[in-house]
């Protein structure tokens, strides 16, 4: 379970996110539509832990547990993942290392044993066959020249393999054609069930008819100004965001 | 109008008074000592006045001279897995080694008493005050003539226990044909300021191969200066990595000169810097003839209040059409008091040729550190992936797995050590 209880955060001094309060149940796929400048993408960098935020007011709970003290990996290992919008390209690290690296750090910061070699490699091979990924693009370095689509089945990849307890989607849908678009929806509707929550944040009602949300929270302003289930998405898609920017 | 010298530093008056000194007791090569002392008594230890030397100011710097280095039992030296061949240089004499089939191995002494070894030949049009001086002094080293196809390595060893100076030679003839993997390692002791001096040559005949890696892991207080002299023939290959971590202030210069046509060269640089270290590395590549190939890629990585400097010049004489030289100095500053001076300089005399070079300065990149740490690793992991894999770029040259990953390994204990401290 995810709760964001009144967060304020400003970014040299400029106030972005202005008291917003959300809760995502566990299980729940909840999705957060907005128009550009609402702060969405701040949202997700703040819950994920990047450093050039500041929160004046509010905290942040996953599973119970404030998370506002702790580092990016430490929130990683306690089992948040974002999926990047534009996922950034490390040259020099071939993706394999870094997937090793990744699982082995959030497995050692529980205090869980190494993968062994084998149980690595099964792993990666079982999930990468799922998102259509050819196991020589995991030899390249990673991001590195990958198209698009590429780049969002990777994230998809990783968050499979970190098996998070919750997720964040930022902007999925953007830079995809409607066939990558198709796979990487599925790629995360398979992960969803259990106790596994989402939070999909998107422009455009399209993504959402491939990952429907259980609840559609529209933001405006800094914080969450409308609520309700899926068909919330259609409105908006129908109307636009202009009454709720107004409203805000 | 009389030229103004400056005043003699006493460091300058006593090498001059050590050749004088020594001077009949050098072994052999009588001429070429005269020539090289002769200029170095001319234009004295170079200062930052000389353009070549303006980041590290030799005459500054070493104020004086330390006694030569006695003959000493090699006690501990370097080793590399799959390198059967070790010749073992402590205090710059040969003590231990065996010759692999194919190469013939000489102590430079004895080389240059029997007139074997051409001292200078490989320095082409160069000339260095920090070489002459080695010309003119230095008592031993070792003489190579490669016949065959060789892997060498030469583990220099400083066993001193007070500030001690050491000018060892290396000249190695690769004949036509033939190829060579010639590694050098230089260890000495931790926190004692003794100074060297140390010079390769290598004459690398028509269609050879030489790899060369030099690896810098001198005592923390040592000054290190070393040369790589390169002369390469036509359709000849030569690849060189200068590997740096140790020393509290090094330089390292490659003056190479392409003697035939369609050769190649690739000259790389590893240097990693943390407290108050400095590091030069300054290259002149000399493309004497047409068709010459040239890539030159260095990377560095400087914590602390250390100085990292890079000065290229690729000079292109009037006849060497279709030369094609790209080089690159990269530098990745840890800490705000990190510094980094990178002087890249083209002289092109032809018409027909493609040439560029790029330098860039920076930190670490926010945006890729969070998004390895919102995977999961600790940002001192995030920071060591980035910093290996920079590094990596410029390791890529070497072709022998087992220095290789000696030398990756070298990278991560870097790396974990700082973040220990």
């Amino acid at each position: 379970m995810l709760e964001i209880k009144n967060l304020h955060v400003e970014v040299e001094g400029k106030k972005i996110l202005n008291g917003l309060t959300l809760t995502i149940r566990d299980g729940e796929v909840a999705a957060i539509m907005g128009p550009n400048g609402s702060g969405k993408s701040t949202l997700s960098y703040v819950i994920a832990g990047k450093e050039d935020y500041t929160i004046t007011e509010g905290d942040i709970l996953l599973n119970g547990q404030s998370v506002l003290e702790m580092a990016a990996d430490e929130r990683a290992a306690a089992g948040l993942f974002l999926a990047f919008q534009y996922p950034l390209e490390i040259p020099g690290v071939a993706t394999m290392t870094f997937l090793k690296a990744a699982m082995n750090a959030q497995r050692k910061a529980r205090g869980e044993a190494e993968l062994t070699p084998g149980d690595f490699m099964k792993r990666v091979r079982e999930a990468a066959a799922k998102l259509g990924i050819n196991l020589d693009m995991l030899k390249r370095p990673l991001n590195v020249g990958f198209s698009g689509g590429e780049k969002k089945r990777m994230e998809i990849l990783q968050m499979s393999l970190l098996d998070p307890s919750f997720c964040i989607l930022d902007e999925t849908d953007s830079g995809l054609d409607i066939d990558a678009l198709r796979i990487v929806a599925e790629g995360v509707n398979a992960l969803r069930g259990g106790n596994r929550g989402m939070l999909v944040i998107t422009h455009y009602q399209r993504l959402l008819d491939h990952i429907v949300p259980d609840t559609v929270h529209v933001m405006a302003k800094g914080r969450i100004v409308k609520s309700g289930g899926k068909e919330l998405a259609l409105e908006l898609e129908k109307n636009g965001y202009a009454d709720y920017v107004e409203a805000a | 109008m009389a030229a103004v010298l400056p005043m003699r530093t006493a460091a300058e008056t006593a090498l001059i008074e050590r050749y004088h000194t020594e001077k009949a007791t050098l072994p052999g090569a009588a001429e070429a000592r005269a020539v090289a002392f002769a200029r170095f008594e001319k234009a004295g230890l170079p200062s930052k006045r000389v353009e070549s030397w303006h980041y590290t100011d030799l005459r500054n710097i070493l104020r004086e001279v330390a006694p030569a280095a006695g003959e000493t039992q090699a006690l501990s030296a370097l080793d590399f897995e799959n390198l059967p061949h070790r010749f073992v240089i402590a205090n710059g004499r040969l003590a231990e080694g065996s010759a692999p089939e194919g190469v013939e191995v000489l102590p430079l002494s004895e080389a240059l008493k029997a007139g074997r070894a051409a001292i200078g030949a490989a320095m082409g049009e160069a000339i260095d005050s920090v070489v002459d001086l080695n010309t003119a002094l230095c008592r031993d080293g070792l003489f190579l003539s490669v016949k065959g196809d060789a892997t060498l390595h030469l583990a220099f060893a400083e066993f001193v226990e007070d500030r001690r100076s050491v000018m060892p030679r290396i000249i190695a003839e690769v004949a036509p044909g033939a190829s060579l993997t010639l590694i050098e390692s230089h260890t000495g002791p931790e926190g004692i300021a003794y100074q060297k001096n140390s010079v390769v040559e290598l004459l690398i005949g028509d269609g050879a191969k030489v790899e060369h890696i030099r690896l810098n892991a001198g005592g923390d207080k040592a000054l290190m200066l070393s040369t790589l002299a390169a002369k390469i023939g036509a359709e000849a290959e030569l690849t060189s990595l200068n590997f740096t971590t140790g020393g509290e202030i090094s330089r390292h210069q490659s003056f190479i000169t392409y003697a035939g046509e369609n050769a190649k060269l690739r000259l790389n640089g590893a240097t990693m810097l943390k407290g108050r270290q400095h590091c030069d590395n300054t290259l002149v590549v000399d493309h004497a003839v047409p068709h010459g190939e040239s890539r030159e890629l260095f990377r560095s990585v400087i914590d602390g209040e250390a100085q990292g400097v890079f000065q290229g010049k690729i000079i292109v004489r009037p006849h060497a059409q279709k030369t094609d030289g790209q080089m690159a100095s990269n530098a990745l500053l840890l800490s705000d008091e990190a510094a980094m001076s990178n002087k890249p300089e083209l002289e092109i005399f032809a018409d027909d040729v493609v040439c560029a070079h790029g330098a860039t300065c920076g930190a670490l990149d926010d945006n890729q550190l969070f998004y390895l740490m919102a995977r999961g690793l600790p940002r001192v992991e995030a920071e060591a992936l980035l910093v290996e894999a920079f590094i990596d770029e410029a390791l890529d040259a070497i072709t022998h797995d087992g220095v290789r990953e000696a030398l990756a390994r070298r990278v991560s204990d870097w790396m974990r050590a700082r973040k220990e401290s």
